[in-house]
């Protein structure tokens, strides 16, 4: 089996573009891929897209190239880009192909998601009673949490004031505006305990990672980054989750953690060797859980780590260095894939403004979403 | 004559309505609403059964916003912020459901909670639909 190796990483900023489609998103963040990475589009051997709102990733081919490769289109809610990251990983590990792309994009209508609730295996007075909203379980999870483990309100504005400002940092967020905390409580509640200013919202952009096999990295990258685990796991019968009708009295944790514990074994780390972080920070409350669930504190200990500022930029356990989905915003197809873009750079030292000081090594990326699906993803320099 | 929204997932109008969910046979798993097959261990020898009215609030929050289609109760200015929660029937099962209390001053972990029957919306003919959701059992202190 080969190892694996990140030569480019390419963004097309997350935001609100009028006019602008997801697939011209798509291609030019296919572009600066190609351009970061010193290659063409006719060397690139495969390609893996990842989208929500468009139905065939793969006709971005028309904007960049119809060069006849396989291009394999994937969806898998908020583990999209991460899938898109760990099949085109997965077909250079096992030999199939030397060169590939993972591309994500999307452009989501404002406002929070909905859908018909049969495409999720739920009965339609779960929507028409006004039970499906995946906001009102993010609430009520962070709500529990905060109780179980003394944490309080200011610390979930603790967490989304840190991503704005992490925002301000970063020339491609949607958000570069930094917010008080007060102002962040004393938004208005969307679901207790969570606020307007702690929910990220779903926007528009696209990302795009160029991987290789990491033995020929070297022709085309001084600081190859190597892809040391990409695991995805689904939702077990105990874990209570996002559009559940109903769940045992017996718990199981999340499959954050199953995920994360898996990628620790596959990549033969720890969370102390990790220098970087991203998390899924749909609402300010997923990121302190997930904190947690992903290895890097104790349930709890998240009050006194965003007190002592420890998940800041110059902290002991940076955490969505670039913004985050707070500052970000959540295009699905392409948020985890804007993760490993901002892993990559900090590996390189080239993140800027948001660079985390003491040339970090490791870095690890987690996303989280409906109905229950989780991945966790290290990479290394 | 009002009617309920989902009239399959509980015994309303009955006295003392009840949900309705579905019990295996093979690994004794309950889940609610009612489904053909085992969610934890896919066996198909399922069954029908009464869950208990009575719980405890096991996790909840607010709606403070109108969802989008297709939910049928008020929107725009008419809509009221609505409780929600994950409620444990017994030793049986939790269900997640609409909360009759909207404050989250009044609403409390392992608060003791009641099944009722609450207006959702009124339909084409002008009667009122009906949604289960779970009220604060009476007599009972709260506690935070």
């Amino acid at each position: 089996m080969n190892d694996v190796a990140i030569i480019g990483v390419g963004l097309h900023p997350f935001g609100r573009f009028d006019g602008k489609s997801a697939m011209e998103m798509g291609a030019e963040a296919i572009q600066s891929a190609l351009v970061d990475a010193g290659i063409d589009w006719t060397q690139v051997q495969f390609a893996v897209g990842g989208s929500y709102e468009v139905s065939n990733p793969d006709a971005v081919t028309r904007l960049v190239g119809v060069t006849g490769i396989p291009f394999t289109d994937v969806y898998n809610a908020c583990a999209t880009a991460a899938t898109a990251t760990q099949v085109c990983a997965n077909t250079i590990r096992l030999g199939q192909y030397d060169i590939g792309i993972a591309i994500g994009m999307d452009k989501h209508p404002r406002g929070a998601f909905t859908d018909d609730p049969a495409k999720f295996a739920l009965p339609q007075w779960y929507a028409e009673n006004g039970q499906f909203v995946t906001t009102q379980f993010f609430g009520m999870k962070a709500n529990r949490y905060l109780h179980d483990h003394g944490i309080s309100q200011r610390t979930l504005a603790k967490v989304a004031a840190k991503n704005m400002r992490n925002g301000v940092l970063n020339p491609n967020a949607f958000r570069r505006k930094a917010i008080a905390e007060d102002d962040i409580l004393n938004s208005p509640v969307l679901n207790y305990p969570l606020t307007q200013y702690m929910f990220c919202t779903p926007d528009e952009g696209a990302a795009a990672v160029i991987m290789c096999r990491a033995d020929i990295a070297h022709r085309f990258a001084a600081k190859p980054v190597h892809v040391r685990a990409i695991e995805i796991r689904t939702r077990r019968f105990g874990a209570y989750e996002v559009h559940a009708t109903s769940a045992p009295v017996d718990e199981d944790v999340s499959p954050t953690v199953y995920a994360s514990r898996a990628a620790f074994e596959a990549a033969g780390m720890e969370p102390k060797d990790v220098d970087v972080i991203q998390l899924q920070d749909t609402d300010a409350g997923a990121e302190v859980i997930h904190m947690a669930e992903a290895g890097f504190c104790e349930h709890g200990d998240q009050e006194r780590l965003l007190a002592d500022g420890a998940t800041e930029i110059g902290g002991s356990l940076p955490i969505n260095t670039d913004g985050g989905l707070i500052a970000n915003g959540e295009p699905i197809g392409a948020s985890g894939l804007r993760q490993v873009h901002e892993l990559v750079r900090q590996l390189r030292g080239e993140a800027g403004e948001h660079q985390v000081p003491g040339s970090p090594k490791v870095g690890f990326a987690q996303v989280y979403g409906a109905p229950g699906t989780a991945a966790a993803t290290l990479l290394a320099i | 004559m009002p009617r309920a929204l989902a009239p399959e997932t509980s015994t309303w109008p009955a006295e003392n309505p009840q949900l309705i969910g579905t019990q295996c046979a093979a690994c004794g798993a309950t889940a609610f609403p009612t489904q053909q097959r085992c969610p934890r261990c896919g066996g198909g020898d399922t069954s029908d059964v009464l869950l208990p009215r009575q719980g405890t609030l096991i996790a909840w929050t607010t709606q403070g916003f109108a969802p989008g289609a297709p939910y049928t109760g008020p929107t725009g200015k008419d809509f009221v912020p609505f409780g929600v929660g994950l409620v444990q029937l017994g030793d049986v099962v939790r269900v997640e459901s609409r909360l009759t209390e909207n404050d989250p001053a009044k609403l409390a972990f392992g608060m003791p909670v009641e099944l009722t029957f609450v207006p959702l919306t009124t339909d084409d003919d002008g009667q009122d639909v009906l949604t289960h959701a779970f009220a604060r059992a009476d007599g009972e202190k709260v506690a935070r």
